[in-house]
């Protein structure tokens, strides 16, 4: 009998151990925010372009790690963030949803067009990152590096003076493209089928 | 000399067909000045250089034309006189076959040489004058890369303990390097010295494959001539490609191996092509810059395999047509070796100063890559990595694009020597996969620069939203406060003197109301008056009909009477609380008077001319008007007495009030003392003469004192009200 006593006591003295170390740990090693927000908004490709319908990358990746929103709705990310997405929260990735708009081929930047710019201010205060230049009544200017090609300027412009075009950052961006996925294999079989056929 | 030393090797490798001998039997020969040179800014790793020249300026051999922007980075001067005909994008050497930024020469054919600085005693310079010599030469790496020398050179030279040469040469058809040492050891060796006296190492090793055994004698006996120079040791190293590459060849002379991502510099180790030091010896003995280089042209497509001593901007063409090269038979033509060079597409493409082979390869020589075919996971690519690397899992990887695994299998240690393409029964092209795998990381990572940059501007423009927006708000919060403040002051005079016109509309509107419906009944009472006066004077009047229009006029007239009523109680009503409001209570008050006054004024004029139209048409009403007009002007007299009496009153207030007050008091108090001493004296008076009436006056005086008590205390309240 005495054994019974002794196994149940042991357990509570070791069940309040480990119940202060948990306590004293969850304390100690508090997480201030929520770090699968900033998870999530590290694979977000911070565009801040409001595709999404929400106000920047961050506050979309909130609400996917509240559960709110899907992880299809960012068409700069494409198929590459709505994978990683995926992964990183243990989710079947989707397609995109082409609701929010589609994945562009290449990346954009935005170029103004400055004999007609009139000077308006109005795509500076559109713009999400600061990346154009200028004055009221001055000619404005797009700093090339730091756009993002959002697409944000391009509405508010009054003389649409402004053109997305893909970027083309020539021989230091060049790199190998993947080989041509046909093997001989498949090669051959698609060529016995069309014999069949 | 190299019996002593210890080789070690690396693991793989493989041993391709050399297809040196070919163009070894020709000796160097100088390719001549092409029509057009064509010299793209970008012939090194590192930023591009700046055009320091316009089309049509004039410039003569050697002179810069392009000057180096930031430390990796190179310069660029004119290989012959002429003129600059353009600067403009040309298709460049380089693997993606696209244009960049060229500028182009119409040499003179004068070969006018610009005037050169030599360093006639390297041996009295400090390192730092030789670096500067070297890189305002525009030295890049001869053997491929094109990395710029004098970043190399600017190593620490304590930490330098050993500088390799690398003339292993080892990918096939190359023998420009070999040329290079059969003919000019001696100045290779002079280069080398350079080098060697800026780095200060302990060891000098010039690693050489055992293919080249004239160009490895000939490195020996250019040594053994300088007896006063540095111990140099030249280090045969059997053939195996590739043993040329900067860490194989290290690997192979020390035994160390270069960490992943490191340099050789952190174990202490230089290496330079020989090419390298014979552009040194070039550059610091001779002042020349870098202008030409040695380039062999080879393929069975080529009927003089040899090498050229080339300008560099030689257009593939002009040493095609030199060598007298069947460009029908070229079925490709290759920049480089046959391993690790690339295709050309274009034979406008120039010769730079990294391009240290031409292959104009037949068919049958360099055929078209097999179809690939699946990979049977022989590990045939594992045996000859010589990083050691996972060849297949990095296949995997790079196909499917899988980048964190490939870079977790050390991608980026790939040298893309081919040799795994090369053994592959498979025909997979490997290196291609990793190549696109590495341009891919390369990508992703600087779209992550890019995307974090951009978040950090996207936060600061935020938070410096939220700061004007709350500069703002403090304002307009500042300014809502003072609005505040000032209808509060408002408020507080409003309340102060409440009579502030508090208009009342009801008994006005009501007064309206009477006045239309004491029109209408009006109206009502002339139309029955005409209606009658018309019955009246037809010719046949109808009294039944007169008598019920009498009784309807009647009842309008009592109508009009009651409108008529309602409207003067109403207009009094009105009165009432618009002198209640002007005049809060006081009925006596001169205004009040006045304005009954005026009205009593206003009546009796209109009963005097009421009186006289009367009396004007002999009405019988003139008796009654005169009695009103009589009760009339005595009214405005009993009103102007009345008004005259309320003014004098009020006069006598103003001015005599607070005088009679304090004087009366004054005076009350005076006569009070008075009647207390006299009380006081006679009671003095009694007791001496011990009189009965002493307790009377004992009371009397006692009286007379509490009076004056009272009108002190009186007087005083009224001088502190005067006062205030």
């Amino acid at each position: 009998m005495s054994d019974i006593f002794i196994a149940v006591g042991a357990l509570v003295v070791l069940s309040l151990i480990f119940g202060a170390v948990l306590g004293f740990a969850a304390i100690r090693f508090k997480v201030e925010g929520n770090p699968l927000v900033e998870q999530i908004d590290a694979l977000l490709p911070q565009t801040q372009c409001g595709q999404c319908s929400y106000p920047g990358c961050s506050p979309y990746a909130e609400a996917i790690a509240n559960g709110e929103e899907g992880i299809n709705k960012c068409p700069p990310g494409g198929e590459s963030t709505i994978q990683a997405i995926a992964d990183l929260l243990g989710v079947e990735p989707e397609p995109l949803d082409a609701e929010h708009g589609t994945e562009k081929e290449s990346a954009m930047v935005a170029v103004i067009r400055e004999d007609e710019c009139i000077g308006c201010t109005k795509c500076i205060q559109a713009c999400p990152v600061d990346a154009i230049l200028g004055a009221a009544k001055q000619m404005h200017t797009v700093i090339e590096s730091e756009c993002t090609g959002c697409d944000l300027c391009l509405d508010p412009c009054p003389v649409d003076c402004i053109d997305m075009l893909p970027i083309n950052g020539g021989l230091p961006a060049w790199h190998w493209d993947k080989p041509g996925q046909i093997i001989a294999t498949d090669a051959t079989n698609n060529a016995n089928e069309g014999k069949a056929a | 000399m190299n019996t002593s030393f210890q080789l070690h090797d690396f693991v793989g490798g493989i041993h391709p067909t050399d297809n040196k001998v070919q163009s070894t039997n020709t000796p160097i020969s100088f390719a001549g000045i092409p029509s057009k040179l064509i010299l793209p800014l970008t012939q090194h790793i590192g930023t591009q250089s700046k055009p320091l020249v316009s089309p049509g300026d004039t410039v003569l051999k050697g002179q810069l034309i392009a000057e180096a922007q930031g430390f990796i980075s190179a310069n660029l001067h004119a290989p012959t006189s002429g003129t600059i005909s353009a600067i403009e994008a040309r298709p460049v050497a380089h693997q993606s076959g696209l244009s960049d930024i060229c500028i182009e020469i119409t040499p003179d054919n004068n070969d006018t040489w610009v005037e050169r600085t030599r360093i006639t005693d390297y041996k009295k310079c400090d390192a730092t004058q030789l670096i500067n010599a070297i890189q305002a030469a525009g030295i890049t790496g001869m053997g491929g890369a094109g990395f710029p020398s004098h970043v190399k050179v600017s190593a620490d030279p304590a930490q330098i303990n050993t500088l390799i040469i690398n003339a292993a040469e080892c990918e096939p058809y190359i023998t420009s390097d070999d040329m290079l040492i059969q003919e000019r050891a001696q100045d290779v060796i002079s280069g080398i010295h350079v080098l060697a006296h800026i780095l200060e190492p302990k060891n000098i090793l010039i690693g050489i494959e055992d293919n080249k055994p004239k160009a490895a004698d000939a490195l020996i006996e250019a040594i053994e001539k300088d007896a006063d120079t540095p111990d140099i040791q030249v280090v045969i190293i059997p053939t195996k490609y590739p043993s040329g590459g900067e860490k194989q060849l290290i690997q192979i002379l020390t035994g160390k191996e270069v960490p992943a991502g490191g340099l050789p510099s952190e174990l202490g180790i230089v290496c330079h092509n020989l090419g390298t030091a014979y552009a040194v010896h070039n550059a610091v003995i001779k002042g020349e810059p870098l202008i030409s280089r040695i380039t062999t042209i080879t393929g069975n497509a080529c009927a003089q395999p040899q090498n050229y001593e080339v300008l560099i901007g030689t257009p593939v063409e002009h040493l095609l047509n030199i060598s007298n090269t069947d460009i029908e038979k070229t079925s490709r033509l290759v920049m480089g070796g046959p391993m690790m060079g690339f295709t050309l597409d274009q034979i406008q493409t120039p010769i730079i100063k990294a391009s240290n082979c031409i292959i104009a390869a037949t068919k049958q020589e360099l055929p078209d890559p097999a179809m690939e075919q699946a990979c049977i996971r022989c590990g045939m690519c594992t045996e000859v990595c010589p990083a050691q690397l996972l060849p297949q899992q990095l296949y995997w990887f790079s196909k499917s694009s899988n980048l964190e695994q490939a870079e977790a299998h050390n991608i980026a240690d790939c040298i893309e020597c081919g040799a795994c393409s090369y053994v592959c029964p498979s025909n997979i092209p490997l290196v291609q996969y990793y190549r696109f795998a590495k341009g891919e990381i390369k990508q992703t990572n600087e779209d992550k620069k890019k995307s974090d940059r951009a978040k950090i501007r996207f936060e600061t423009r935020l938070a410096r939203q939220e700061r004007e927006q709350a500069e703002k708000d403090a304002k307009r919060a500042a300014r809502a406060e003072a609005a505040a403040k000032k209808q509060a002051e408002k408020k507080a005079a409003a309340a102060a003197n409440p009579e502030g016109a508090v208009e009342k509309k009801i008994p006005t509107a009501d007064l309206q109301l009477l006045q239309k419906k004491f029109d209408a009944t009006k109206a009502a009472v002339a139309k029955s008056k005409d209606k009658i006066a018309a019955l009246e004077a037809s010719e046949s009047p109808d009294t039944d009909k007169i008598e019920l229009l009498k009784g309807a006029l009647e009842k309008a007239q009592t109508k009009m009477k009651d409108a008529a009523k309602a409207m003067a109680e109403a207009k009094k009503a009105e009165k009432a609380t618009s002198t209640a409001n002007a005049d809060k209570g006081d009925p006596n008050s001169p205004e009040r008077l006045k304005n009954k006054l005026e009205l009593a004024q206003s009546r009796l004029t209109t009963a005097q001319t009421r009186l006289d139209e009367a009396k004007a048409e002999n009405s019988d009403k003139v008796a009654a008007l005169e009695t009103a007009v009589a009760n009339q002007k005595q009214r405005v007299q009993d009103a102007l007495k009345a008004l005259d009496e309320s003014i004098q009153q009020t006069n006598q207030q103003n001015t005599t009030e607070i005088k009679v007050d304090t004087e009366a008091l004054k005076q009350k108090v005076l006569a009070a003392q008075t009647r207390v001493d006299k009380a006081s004296e006679r009671l003095n008076m009694a007791k001496e003469q011990n009189l009965e009436t002493v307790g009377a006056l004992q009371t009397g005086l006692e009286k007379q004192q509490a009076k004056l008590d009272e009108a002190k205390a009186t007087l005083a309240s009224a001088t502190l009200e005067d006062a205030k």
